[in-house]
């Protein structure tokens, strides 16, 4: 069993394309799920969506979860929060770009690897 | 402060909800001016969310009926603003009794804030909206006579102090010096319903 990953964008053209490119180049064997955009199909994201990508993406080895700017990440953060007890150690956030990021967390999720090495392979393209 | 009642909840929850859509323009107008113009948008569909289920909201126990709200502020507004309007009134209804006095209310509201902190990775100075609950908070914790009215003051005031800020957190942060010069939206939102809920408290009475 592989590590999901969600892609949150404030744009869901974005968001469904960068899970496009890592379909493409990584394969299916991720369980991938993305959100975008608010409800009336402007930009933005909201916790309720990112809740239903990660039951999408659920995998119980964990969830890891790319994101574009602040909102993204803040909404994800509250999201997991608000998960159920035996679901939210399980994912994560990833400090990491999020199309490069998104490919390099499938990359390694695809070989098997836990949910921290999908993390630290994805976090190793941000400037400390 | 005696427990609020049902009827005072609901006008509570109905006052601030008013606020809200009545600024609706202006929010989002100080959004587009230093963010992504959405705020204004944003906070409605919160406020009208709640108001949907103003009876049901009404009901319940102060405590409950605060966490609940910030609940769906966290589903259904979205943003940034979303989960930290929603983290400020869950856990503001998380550490408030159901019948609590001035210092209750007070200490309840300091964890709050302390949450939005924790949450926005953030402080005072940021041009946020915590620009506008620490110094709320500070004026609750110097008591004394007409509480209410100094608050609502001391919140209109310290919105209006975010324009010459720099912003250094959230979307307006990109902007760097150019978002000196305009009152932050979050900081204006939570002004005004801080109003909202001193002009009930001070139409109510409730001593």
């Amino acid at each position: 069993m592989n590590v999901g990953i969600v892609i949150v964008s404030h744009s869901a053209d974005i968001a469904r394309g960068t899970v496009d490119m890592v379909r493409q180049m990584v394969g299916d064997n991720v369980p991938l799920a993305w959100c975008g955009g608010n409800p009336e199909g402007g930009l933005g994201t909201n916790v309720e969506a990112i809740l239903k990508a990660i039951d999408l993406a659920w995998s119980e080895v964990g969830v890891a979860i790319l994101v574009d700017l602040g909102g993204a990440e803040t909404n994800s953060e509250m999201a997991i929060e608000l998960l159920p007890d035996d679901r939210r150690n399980k994912v994560v956030v990833c400090n990491a770009p999020i199309v490069e990021g998104a490919i390099l967390a499938a990359t390694e999720a695809s070989g098997g690897a836990s949910l921290d090495d999908v993390r630290r392979t994805a976090e190793e393209l941000s400037p400390s | 402060m005696m427990p609020l009642t049902e009827l005072g909840l609901r006008a509570m929850i109905g006052t601030v909800a008013k606020r809200v859509i009545e600024h609706t323009e202006q929010l989002t107008a100080l959004d587009a001016a230093i963010g992504d113009g959405d705020h204004g948008i944003n906070m409605k569909r919160g406020v009208e969310a709640v108001l949907a289920d103003i009876d049901g909201l009404s009901t319940k126990s102060l405590s409950e009926s605060l966490k609940a709200i910030g609940l769906i502020l966290v589903m259904k507004v979205g943003g940034a603003s979303g989960p930290l309007y929603g983290t400020l009134l869950m856990a503001f209804g998380r550490e408030l009794c159901d019948a609590p006095d001035r210092a209750a209310v007070t200490k309840a509201f300091g964890a709050a804030v302390q949450a939005v902190k924790a949450r926005g990775k953030s402080d005072t100075g940021a041009k946020t909206m915590l620009d506008v609950l620490v110094p709320v908070l500070q004026t609750l914790e110097t008591g004394g006579d007409e509480l209410a009215a100094r608050v609502r003051t001391k919140a209109e005031q310290s919105a209006a102090a975010t324009a010459p800020m720099k912003a250094t957190r959230g979307r307006a942060s990109f902007l760097g010096d150019r978002s000196i010069g305009h009152v932050d939206p979050g900081a204006r939102s939570s002004a005004l319903m801080i109003g909202a809920v001193c002009d009930v408290l001070e139409e109510r009475r409730e001593p």
